[in-house]
């Protein structure tokens, strides 16, 4: 049996690393809520910025632009969001396997395609394998507001525009509960499929000074906010993943300080008893 | 008084919503004044202040960055990257960005850099207006 200050030693610090996990479980669980916030408040825009788009692209229908039609793929982009710090449960390994299956599913070779990665995390992985990395944001603020995010976006479409990929995909984690996020894959571009998110949507617009003219500033924007509304979205159950990390540590770290406390009183008793017994093993040696 | 209800929405979330009698907002080709029962339309933005008359004849004034208008005979919504309305501008904030904006004009000649100094400096210009309530 251990020696009983080897087993308090170990206690001690078993409580101090369960004091930090339970103040990191505080600081995401506060963290999760205000990103939950901003995820929210930004329905309304993304909304109503397809609403727009899908009511100019469905209505006016001799409408073309180089985002809304589909050309043959030579390269695809894909960004992937992670966030820049580990201790987040599986938030981050999920979302990364979920990207590698489908490179592997999709592609042959590594020359078909190019990542933008979000998050250290993720950079570092595709980086050390050697995957084609062309851009990588790290850094972002746990709350990051539009601008933090328009440098990327604006990056992002703008390199469809030039060519360097022919279809943009996004790989990140769709927030559903504290404890549950889904590994989502979207298509940012070309943009296809559009649906006015809410009902009725159908008036034909007048368009100054025309409708393509207002493509070329809409739609930018709306790709723009597509990569903005997943980085929110990221942002939340990345919160919430190390929330419950944090939260399964601590109960762990409680377990395990229950358990050797048990195992400490043991050891104490039996070292109690075993002098006792000296004692009245020497006194009856005297007599 | 008839009157229309305006939406200005960023993706920071909404930032003005009320009824009024004519929204006065400068597109790209012009300044454009709307009225309640307007035809539909959409139209892109520039950098500049959106005037609001309410029924009784007062106006409130929002700073926007860009973005565009889209008209409905009974709604209008307008959606910006970002958006102020003229109580809740930082004066100073503005003011610093302004110097801020305008060193970089006079030190950097790289073009891309010029363009987005130039963007910001329009921007703080824009805010600094709309708060002194001149549009």
């Amino acid at each position: 049996m251990a020696n009983l200050r080897e087993i308090k030693t170990r206690i001690n610090s078993t409580k101090k690393t369960k004091a930090m996990t339970k103040a990191m479980q505080m600081v995401s669980a506060s963290k999760k809520a205000r990103a939950e916030q901003n995820a929210k408040s930004y329905v309304p825009y993304m909304e109503k910025v397809q609403d727009v788009v899908a009511s100019i692209a469905s209505g006016a229908t001799d409408v073309t632009h180089p985002m809304l039609s589909s050309r043959p793929v030579k390269k695809t982009g894909y960004i992937l969001i992670t966030s820049d710090r580990g201790l987040a449960g599986a938030y981050n390994s999920s979302v990364i396997r979920g990207l590698v299956n489908t490179l592997n599913e999709r592609h042959k070779s590594k020359d078909e395609y190019v990542i933008l990665a979000i998050g250290r995390v993720g950079r570092d992985y595709f980086v050390k394998r050697e995957y084609n990395v062309i851009d990588s944001v790290i850094g972002l603020p746990d709350q990051p507001s539009f601008s933090d995010v328009k440098a990327i976006a604006r990056k992002a479409v703008g390199m469809f525009a030039e060519g360097t990929y022919d279809e943009l995909y996004m790989y990140y984690n769709h927030y559903i509960s504290v404890i549950s996020s889904e590994v989502t894959e979207k298509k940012v571009l070309p943009i296809t499929n559009l649906v006015p998110a809410t009902e009725g949507v159908s008036a034909s617009y007048e368009f100054e000074p025309s409708a393509e003219a207002i493509l070329e500033v809409l739609l930018p924007q709306y790709a723009e906010s597509l990569i903005y509304g997943a980085i929110l979205d990221g942002k939340a159950s990345e919160h919430a993943a190390r929330m419950t990390a944090m939260k399964a540590a601590t109960d762990n770290a409680s377990d395990l300080i229950r358990n050797l406390d048990l195992v400490y009183n043991r050891a104490r008793q039996a070292a109690i008893t075993q002098e006792i017994t000296e004692i009245v093993g020497g006194a009856a040696a005297l007599e | 008084m008839k009157t229309v209800q305006v939406n200005i929405v960023t993706p920071d979330g909404p930032v003005y919503d009320s009824e009024v009698a004519m929204v006065i907002a400068k597109t790209v080709s012009g300044e454009i004044g709307v009225l309640p029962g307007h035809i539909p339309l959409v139209a892109p933005l520039t950098i500049g202040g959106v005037q609001l008359k309410n029924a009784e004849g007062k106006s409130d004034f929002v700073a926007i960055s860009g973005g565009f208008i889209e008209v409905r005979p009974d709604k209008v919504s307008i959606l910006a990257p970002s958006a102020e309305v003229a109580s809740s501008i930082d004066l100073a904030r503005a003011q610093e960005a302004k110097a801020r904006a305008e060193e970089r004009l006079k030190g950097k000649k790289d073009e891309v850099d010029f363009q987005r100094a130039e963007l910001a400096l329009k921007r703080a210009i824009n805010r600094i207006n709309v708060h002194e309530g001149n549009v």
